[in-house]
């Protein structure tokens, strides 16, 4: 049983399922995100929601040169969304939109199950959310943030900086 | 709702009644309710289920299921058409529905009960018929900043149509409907106000008599939105004393699909069909046609027979256990949740104190809803997670989401504590609450 007056403390084990999903480098960049910030020079910005729950990000880039300089992030919502959000803006960087395209369907497949990829090393940190896999209902909530970047890369919105 | 805030008074000070309801595994009348509902014998998970969304949508049970199913299997063919001795019989059940729910509601006649898809359709069905005849450029709507979207969108849509402008009655920080808001309001002579009997986001028991007295007094018509409430309480809809009133039978253990609209009977004639087809003519010629009485010229097409067949059954249902039983037992349950979660820490629950039902919408520490949500259902715990069709009111609170436990008639005091040991595993999770 649990103690009613310590709601940190409970005798039942967290299932296994939930400690793949909840890893500690997710709730490490949920709680500490990277790259939180408004980009005072950014080229391109973009905000999207899902309009079930209500969670927003906003992507802002800075590109030069045709690649990605630097990304920064706002916005609102879970552990998962935040998370991959914050995650994304350190993996993006230095690269073109070709390579952020690459990237953005290597992630898609691994949050739908994809084990092969836990091996590859362009994803880094983003492999700690391959544990979305077994919560199909949430994949949208870790795709929030890489909706905003495919929409800018298929949108051939980049590489142009606008004027 | 004078009669049933006093109820639940009684109900509360009822100390035996509740110490009786409180033993839901020794009360062998509780535990007869409870086994009417098969599914809540599944395991979600792993774990037994703990089934905490009706306010989303309730659980049915058996004899509605069966019901359905006799209906289905012996009765149907179509209604108000055929000869026939089995088109009769379905008419009658049908009919017979209508007026089990009629009779329920405290409406003067049966055919004040149009049957519609549920409580959006019913508010859209007043919202184009009469909205489109009475409502003219520069009238007001007041609704409140409480509401759901279904009692907020087919508004903003008759005003983009017809130039009319909405207000919306202000809530106070413990999520009450702000009365002086809505009395400066009513000063500038609505047509209508429109608004919920209970909040879907926070479980506010608004004081509905009173609202209907105000807006009567400056001549609006009022719209209550009972999703909420007619699963809980006893409607009547005279003693409300309101103009029309709506709901589903999907959170009142009945099918989804189908649902109501009462409505005063002189409103109802000098209202324009909503939809258009077979059933709600009376004749049909190339020049024109006339239409049927009230209700059947709001019921175009084929109805939803098997649904509304389920519909009666599942207010007799709710008749037979008895409302004030069931108001016991929720009155307990709410009592047994809010001192459980109110001594949780770091937890935060919206909504008053007082003037509520058994719909707890809170956020846990800097734990979104969502990711509270997943924990629990890998416990076996269904909570709802998210704006609940409610933004408005969300955007009031300055939150984008809450986590929403609610409870009904087959709930026990045990669901209590698993949601609070779920919130427990939670923080664990998380590695404690920031």
């Amino acid at each position: 049983m649990t103690d009613p007056q310590n709601p940190a403390r409970t005798d039942r084990e967290i299932p296994s399922t939930l400690n793949t999903l909840y890893r500690e480098l997710i709730l490490d960049h949920y709680r500490k995100p990277r790259n939180k910030r408004a980009l005072d020079d950014a080229t391109h910005a973009i905000t999207m929601n899902n309009p079930l729950c209500g969670d927003v990000i906003e992507l802002l880039l800075r590109v030069e040169d045709g690649r990605i300089a630097e990304a920064c992030f706002l916005g609102r919502g879970c552990s998962i969304s935040q998370a991959s959000a914050s995650m994304l803006t350190g993996r993006v960087r230095n690269k073109t939109p070709e390579e952020v395209l690459e990237l953005s369907k290597k992630f898609t497949q691994l949050l739908h199950g994809d084990e092969s990829l836990l091996s590859d090393s362009d994803l880094g940190d983003l492999r700690a959310l391959a544990g979305v896999s077994k919560f199909p209902v949430r994949i949208k909530c870790a795709l929030l943030g890489w909706n905003c970047l495919d929409e800018l890369t298929e949108g051939e919105v980049l590489p142009a900086e606008s004027p | 709702m004078e009669t049933n805030q006093s109820e639940n008074q009684v109900s509360i000070s009822d100390s035996q009644a509740i110490e009786e309801a409180l033993n839901e595994s020794t009360n062998p009348d509780f535990q007869v309710i409870r086994d009417q509902f098969p599914i809540l014998r599944r395991n979600i998970n792993g774990h037994p289920l703990v089934y905490l969304d009706s306010a989303a949508s309730s659980q049915k049970p058996l004899r509605v299921l069966e019901r359905i199913d006799r209906y289905l299997r012996e009765q149907h063919a179509n209604v108000h058409r055929g000869v026939h001795s089995l088109s009769i019989e379905a008419t009658d059940a049908y009919e017979e529905a209508r007026n089990t729910i009629a009779v329920h509601v405290g409406a003067a006649d049966s055919s004040e009960i149009v049957f519609t898809r549920g409580t959006t359709e019913s508010i859209n069905l007043v919202a184009s018929s009469w909205g489109d005849t009475f409502v003219k450029e520069g009238d007001e709507i007041i609704l409140t900043k409480m509401e759901h979207h279904s009692n907020i969108v087919p508004w903003q849509i008759l005003a983009e149509r017809t130039g009319a402008r909405l207000n919306y009655v202000d809530v106070t920080a413990d999520g009450r409907l702000d009365m002086n808001d809505l009395d400066r309001l009513l000063e500038r002579r609505p047509k209508l106000v429109s608004f919920t009997h209970v909040s879907n986001g926070m479980g506010t028991l608004n004081p509905v008599i009173d609202i209907v007295e105000r807006a009567h007094a400056v001549g609006a018509l009022t719209l209550i939105d009972g999703a909420q409430a007619a699963p809980h309480l006893q409607i009547n809809v005279e003693e409300l004393g309101c103009d029309f009133y709506a709901f589903s039978a999907h959170k009142m253990c009945g099918p989804t699909g189908v649902g109501a609209l009462w409505g005063r009977r002189d409103l109802f004639e000098i209202m324009p069909p909503y939809q258009s087809g077979g059933e709600m003519i009376s004749e049909v010629t190339l020049e024109g046609s006339r239409w049927a009485e009230v209700p059947h010229k709001f019921e175009a097409g084929t109805p939803n027979i098997s649904g509304v067949v389920g519909f009666g059954e599942a207010v007799q249902f709710l008749n037979d256990v008895g409302l004030d039983t069931i108001a016991v037992h929720e009155n307990s349950l709410k009592k047994y949740a809010l001192e459980r979660l109110t001594a949780v820490e770091g937890l935060t629950l919206y909504g008053p104190r007082e003037e509520r039902t058994s719909v707890f919408s809170f956020t846990y520490g800097d734990i979104h809803p969502h990711d509270l949500s997943t924990i629990l259902d890998q416990n076996g715990i269904a909570i709802r997670a998210g704006h609940h069709c409610n933004q408005p009111l969300m955007d009031h609170f300055g939150i984008s989401a809450t986590a929403r436990a609610s409870f009904y008639l087959y709930n026990t005091h045990n669901e209590v504590d698993a949601l609070c040991e779920g919130l427990q595993m939670a923080a664990k999770v998380f590695g404690g609450i920031a």
